[in-house]
């Protein structure tokens, strides 16, 4: 089980959040014309990578804020975490 | 019956209490501190089991975990277990336990007749042989097989016994607690750190316990036991006995399975029987200590073939001799030191050593007590069939090729010693990469990866000296990195014998003309030979080998085959060790109960159970509950013998002519609150909120970004920057993690706070043309009239003193009103609606009632919403607007969902008006089609429509649009129906919505 180090509460199990999936997945901004691939990108194609991927998680049984982790996807080594808003270092 | 190979003398048991227990039906006499399996030899027993394959007699080949052969079925307290290590399990009074894998009895056993076919069933057999003919498999071979290869039986009663979990942290968890554990924890202790110590035996101190040894001025179980008791006063320290750590995951986490109440007739009130610790820690030391490694001879599974260190704790710990005539097989000084225990007590053993002229410190001690040792020579193989008689030995020249001729030796037990294999199961579960020692010829932890350190004889360090030195460090140097202090503790003089080298030998050839079966895996029956076929048949990789042959992956995981199949592996493909590489270690290091992982979710505790602070009325009501996600709802309330579809019916005609009421409490409700909470509903759902008036609800629907419907519900807005939103029962917690999502990662500049309202307000239905009468009643204050609170309006009320808020909604499609009242007040609202609503004939009605109201009215609820559907699909295309983006908009342009034939929600009846139609049948146009058939659609919900007196289902169907009127079939091959039915219009009772408004 992953320890996570919530940015609002500090270090907590993994069993208090649930994964969000890519972090770096930008929504295209409302009322603007968009492609079909455009959109299929974002809804639907993500990249898998092996290694570093900075992934979104809520801290859902504790203080229930969008987190971003930056995790190692194979070695689950968590590098750093961000609130849902932080400037990505 | 008599204890005859109980020494007179000696042992850690106590002989004051003698404990009876029964094996496969025998009573004998044990004493309290005895595992089964000390017992049972202390009685002569040898004979215990059955192996897997072959069926060939099994007896006892270890003292502790790493046991492959001694698995029984354990009576206890009426339950039994199975598949349960003799070598574990304590003794207790009243203990019964049986063989496993044998029939008729362990000493007649049919399956045996295996071994005599043994040439029939090599490796791969079952592969090779049972693949054709092909339906044979079912119903011939694999029965048979299951009936004839296994282990213990699972008991099929529930489990009365109870198991916990717990979670705690620590500084350093130490796994083991031989010299390395002792001495590390004892200097982390005296530093402050918190610290878990964790023996899986019953008794601490490890190898001390029966190592001839002297730790400052002291034996080496007296040091251990000093130890052991200063630890224990320690504030900052845990230490636990019979507690497994099994497993180690990932960010030092560790997870260790405590057996409570498994040494104990039956298990205390109040505790469980097993406790699983989830343990983080800041460090972690491994002090597991190692294995000793067997020689493969001939006929080496037979029961009194035994290793050298398990005959040595035998004697040393419980008093009993493994045999009167003992021969001693090593290829190192080990072995010595059970011979000479076994001269101390007046046994005179014979030793083999393969060496041909070893000389220590030991093995003159050994010559001095006149021991008879031949060196240069092996065991060839052992005779006898369910025990050892004798054995063949012979010469061995010194390239291990060529045996001398072969003499016959009168024993009867062979100890076997092929040194030491490290137990590095949890370093290299922690992803540490092992590396192989030359000098040991084993594999040793190498680079960590988590913070884990292994010391003593599982990191391949075999003399006591360096261990307590060593460990003394480690345990001051980790503890002071954490908490800063640096107290002095003293390492105490060892005095300790010498080895010397061991023999790079592990396997004895064959004799010419000889085919003895020489097991490498001895639960799994898994020979040479078959590694041998593997290999001739082109299995490369060491992770195909162990597949195919099955080596390693028995119970006991291989803890003393892995290392003899590498051997083994690398030799015939010329290659050494390291680069043959070991399988992969994984968790448990040995088997753990499912109750345990279980722990208390079982049952009722499998999820939480949330009940409506008017649960208690509908109990008193004879109300009959269902699980509604993890609330309990009233399904209907039964008078009489009522049937379901009875009470169903009675309750929604009375909602249709009178009035009813139901408890709507388990509504998700969350509170929007902001200066942008119209904005982000806006966004949120697919109509128009901006122009949304105070005091007024409207029902929206909000998509996913793949355009599928999410969730549907009214919302309301209680004050200009307050709404009230309202989502499914079972969508509730998913909409609040949607809505966060959306306000804190995609739209953080809109000024709107969410919240969870659900337990905050108890809610009521009251549904029915009677219902604004009773309204009326209930808040005498309160204009409710068709003006005063029109369709689709929101009030708030007095009802007796009690704050309420009031909503005109509908979902049986009824005139309709919701009233909610703060949570504590729920009963009181209730009973009151119940008591004023008498002279309207209330009755209350479930939510099989609710289904039915709303399946006729054609109202789409979760079955239809099932996260397949998008707006067109369940008809509500006309909440899309076409002047504002939301959420999943762009999506619906998909070509598939602007399909013209795309699916649609439609009503369906039965063609003889009834026969009811099973939910999740599918819909085809021909029943006599040639399978498969193609389905059009399927049945979304069923109900007797009240209204119409007959069956009515919903549906989404393909090209729904077009095919009102039609007729069709529904087909449920599950329940073997086949019925003509008619296409209609989903809105089967008062289509233009007339009622609501009224």
């Amino acid at each position: 089980m992953l320890h996570i180090k919530c940015p609002h509460c500090g270090m907590r199990s993994q069993n208090e959040f649930s994964y969000g999936g890519d972090a770096t997945v930008k929504r295209p901004e409302l009322n603007k014309e968009v492609t079909d691939q455009e959109w299929d990108n974002f809804v639907y194609n993500r990249v898998s990578p092996r290694g570093k991927h900075l992934e979104l998680w809520q801290h859902l049984s504790g203080c229930r804020q969008w987190i971003k982790v930056e995790r190692d996807t194979a070695s689950h080594e968590i590098f750093k975490t961000y609130k849902a808003n932080e400037e990505i270092a | 019956m008599a204890q005859s190979y109980r020494i007179e003398t000696g042992g850690l048991i106590n002989r004051n209490k003698k404990i009876s227990f029964k094996f496969n039906g025998v009573t004998y006499f044990g004493y309290d501190g005895d595992t089964l399996a000390s017992a049972l030899l202390a009685n002569g027993v040898h004979l215990v089991g059955r192996s897997f394959k072959y069926h060939r007699p099994r007896g006892f080949f270890g003292a502790g975990v790493d046991e492959p052969y001694a698995v029984v079925q354990l009576y206890r307290n009426g339950e039994t277990e199975p598949n349960i290590k003799a070598t574990e399990q304590e003794l207790f009074e009243g203990l019964e336990a049986s063989s496993v894998n044998c029939w008729p009895s362990v000493n007649f056993d049919i399956g045996a007749i295996n071994n005599f076919l043994k040439i029939f069933l090599p490796a791969g057999f079952y592969y090779k042989t049972f693949m054709w003919p092909k339906s044979f498999w079912y119903k011939i071979y694999e029965p048979f097989i299951r009936k004839a290869a296994g282990l213990g039986v699972a008991s099929t009663k529930h489990d009365k016994e109870r198991y916990e979990h717990k979670y705690e942290y620590c500084d350093l968890l130490i796994a083991g607690s031989g010299p390395s554990g002792l001495a590390s924890a004892y200097s982390a202790a005296k530093n402050g750190a918190k610290v878990i110590l964790a023996e899986d035996k019953p008794r601490y101190g490890g190898s001390l316990l029966t190592s001839d040894v002297n730790i400052g001025n002291q034996s080496g179980k007296d040091w251990a036991d000093g130890i052991i008791s200063e630890l224990k006063e320690m504030p900052n320290v845990t230490v636990k006995n019979r507690s497994q750590v099994f497993g180690y995951y990932d960010h030092n986490m560790l997870v260790m399975s405590e057996k409570v109440s498994d040494h104990l007739p039956e298990t205390k009130k109040y505790h469980p029987n097993k406790r699983l610790w989830y343990i983080r820690a800041k460090e972690v030391l491994i002090s597991s200590g190692s294995i000793e490694r067997p020689i493969v001879f001939g006929n080496n599974d037979t029961p009194g073939v035994m290793l050298s260190s398990a005959a040595k704790e035998y004697l040393k710990v419980y008093g009993v001799l493994v045999g009167k005539k003992p021969l001693v097989f090593t290829n190192n000084d080990s072995g010595y030191e059970t011979a000479i225990e076994f001269k101390k007590h007046g046994v005179d053993p014979i030793v083999l050593d393969s060496r041909s002229n070893p000389q220590s410190e030991i093995i003159d001690e050994a010559k001095n007590l006149g021991i008879n040792i031949k060196n240069s020579y092996v065991v060839v193989a052992a005779q006898g069939y369910k025990k050892v008689k004798s054995a063949d030995v012979a010469t061995i020249s010194e390239d291990k090729k060529t045996l001398g001729k072969i003499e016959n030796i009168n024993c009867d037990c062979i100890c076997v010693s092929g040194f030491w294999t490290p137990t590095i199961h949890l370093a290299s579960q922690s992803g540490n990469k092992t590396k192989f020692n030359e000098e040991i010829d084993a594999f040793v932890p190498g680079v960590s990866k988590q913070n884990e350190t292994t010391l003593g004889a599982a990191n391949g360090v075999f003399t006591l000296e360096e261990t307590l030195k060593t460990s003394f460090e480690k345990g001051k140097e980790l503890s002071k990195k954490i908490t800063e202090k640096d107290n002095e503790v003293s390492i105490p003089n060892v005095v300790e014998k010498k080895y010397s080298k061991h023999d790079k030998f592990w396997c004895v050839p064959l004799p010419k003309g000889k085919s003895y079966k020489r097991f490498l895996d001895f639960q799994n029956d898994v020979a040479v030979s078959d590694v041998e076929i593997a290999l001739r048949e082109g299995y490369r990789s060491i992770e195909h080998v162990k597949r195919y042959t099955t080596l390693g992956m028995a119970t006991d995981q291989g803890k003393t085959s892995n290392l003899n199949g590498l051997q083994l592996v690398s030799e015939i493909e010329n290659k050494v060790v390291p680069s043959v590489g070991h399988t992969t270690f994984r968790p448990p290091y040995t088997p753990i109960s499912i109750g345990a992982i279980v722990g208390r979710e079982v049952g009722k505790h499998s999820k939480p159970t949330r009940k409506s602070p008017i649960h208690n009325w509908h109990e008193e009501h004879n109300a009959v509950f269902v699980d509604a996600g993890v609330w309990l709802r009233p399904r209907y309330y039964k008078r009489g013998n009522e049937t379901l579809i009875e009470a169903s019916k009675r309750e929604a005609k009375n909602v249709r002519t009178n009035v009813g009421v139901c408890d709507v409490t388990t509504l998700g409700k969350i509170d929007v609150k902001g200066p942008d909470a119209a904005e982000f509903l806006n966004r949120v759902y697919t109509n128009a909120w901006l122009k949304l008036p105070v005091g007024k609800a409207r029902y929206g629907v909000m998509l996913r970004e793949d355009g599928i419907v999410m969730d549907d519900g009214t919302t309301t807005r209680i004050s200009e920057n307050h709404y009230h939103m309202t989502t499914t029962t079972a969508q509730a917690a998913n909409v609040l993690s949607h809505l966060e999502y959306y306000l804190q990662l995609v739209w953080p500049e809109l000024n709107v706070n969410v919240v969870s309202t659900t337990e905050q307000w108890a809610g009521a239905a009251i549904a029915g043309p009677k219902s604004r009468e009773l309204l009326q009643k209930l808040f005498p204050k309160t204009d409710v009239s068709k003006e005063g609170l029109p369709f689709m309006g929101y009030v708030e009320g007095d009802l007796f003193g009690v704050k309420a808020r009031i909503f005109r909604i509908s979902f049986s499609g009824e005139l309709a009103y919701e009233v909610n009242v703060e949570s504590d007040n729920g009963r009181f609202m209730w009973e009151k609606i119940i008591e004023l609503g008498e002279e309207f004939k209330i009755q209350p009605y479930g939510t099989e009632a609710l289904s039915t109201l709303r399946i006729e009215m054609g109202h789409v609820a979760g079955s239809e919403l099932d996260g397949r559907t998008i707006p067109y699909d369940n008809a509500l295309e006309g909440l899309l607007s076409k002047k504002k983006d939301f959420i999943g908009k762009r999506s619906l342009q998909r070509a598939a969902f602007v399909a013209e034939d795309r699916q649609r929600i439609v009503g369906v009846v039965p063609l003889d008006k009834k026969t009811s139609i099973p939910e999740g049948s599918h819909l085809v146009k021909d029943a006599n089609a040639p399978l498969p058939n193609k389905k059009l659609g399927h049945i979304s919900a069923s109900c007797w429509s009240v209204e119409h007196d007959n069956p009515f289902s919903l549906a989404i169907l393909k090209d729904g649009k077009n095919m009102i009127g039609e007729k069709l079939f529904v087909m449920s091959p599950l329940k073997n129906k086949v019925i003509p039915v008619e296409i209609v219009s989903s809105h089967y009772v008062d289509p233009k919505g007339e009622r609501v408004r009224s």
